[in-house]
């Protein structure tokens, strides 16, 4: 006997807001996410090298902005079930030392396909009022 | 020195398979706060249907990373990765991930365009199973500015 937790399908609406969230990043939150995913370029956790490649700092990973996005669209979509997420990286987020860099994701409804059952999901994600990245698309498998 | 145009449509690899353990799982999962017990504990991951642990959805760039390595580090196709900012990704599952995949890959290089001293290299990593089953398709563009 198996539970699905992907979403009901009917009753969605192009236009609603299913997930929210505001994450916030630290020094921490790169040094955790580097060793996580194997990814020690420099830029995110030395201030030095960061500015000597024309960066205001160290700035995040872009894939830490992705992946916690991703999970904002999957606290709602469930484990699995996000079968597509395509992001573009338009700009950096600087994460200060000491301090915190606190960027909102609002994930809508962009599209559903009556024939797949599946939902595009539109996420706007914003570090203050800079949009971080474009293009941000999930497809999320439904029941 | 300029990315090599001519390494548009090579491939390397596949590589020695990548294996998906619970501990990484959860590692991960940890980084990216995903919440969902699916990621932590078996037994939820059982009880919606899958074998074992699921990976959140970027996962796969742990993998993906590791076999775009040899793209970047190849002194024939000359990217500086000091000059290398991350343009774009996607990612196409044909199933999660989960706990026990020994996942292999194989990544082309599907793209390099050139303008304005900024090279934009296209690369597609393609993951299989331990049966030969397609599992992701990961697509990543680095823009690589060409020193000064």
């Amino acid at each position: 006997m198996t539970e699905s937790t992907s979403p009901a399908f009917e009753g969605l609406e192009v236009g609603q807001t299913v997930a929210e969230r505001a994450l916030t990043f630290t020094r921490d939150t790169l040094v955790r996410y580097a060793g996580a995913s194997g990814d020690f370029n420099p830029i995110h956790y030395n201030d030095v090298i960061a500015e000597e490649v024309g960066l205001p700092g160290v700035i995040a990973h872009g894939m830490l902005t992705m992946g916690s996005a991703a999970s904002v669209v999957e606290e709602w979509a469930g484990a699995g079930n996000v079968s597509d997420f395509q992001v573009r990286f338009t700009r950096p987020i600087p994460v200060p030392n000491p301090g915190e860099a606190v960027v909102t994701v609002t994930a809508r409804i962009g599209a559903l396909d009556d024939d797949r059952r599946t939902a595009r999901v539109d996420l706007t994600v914003q570090h203050g009022d800079t949009k971080v990245l474009g293009r941000a698309q999930a497809i999320v498998d439904c029941d | 020195m300029p990315v090599n145009q001519d390494a548009e449509g090579r491939s390397y690899g596949p590589f020695e398979p990548y294996e998906v353990t619970r501990v990484k799982i959860r590692e991960f999962a940890d980084a990216v706060d995903a919440y969902s017990g699916a990621h932590r504990d078996v037994a939820v991951a059982q009880a919606e249907g899958y074998d074992d642990l699921v990976a959140p959805t970027t996962f796969a760039v742990i993998i993906a990373q590791r076999a775009e390595f040899h793209v970047v580090t190849d002194p024939d196709v000359g990217v500086d990765f000091s000059m290398v900012v991350h343009a774009d990704e996607r990612f196409t599952h044909v199933r999660p991930l989960v706990a026990g995949d020994l996942i292999s890959t194989t990544v082309h290089i599907d793209s390099i365009k050139q303008r304005a001293g900024i090279a934009m290299v296209t690369t597609r990593a393609e993951l299989v199973d331990q049966d030969g089953a397609p599992v992701s398709t990961v697509t990543s563009t680095l823009a690589v500015r060409e020193a000064a």
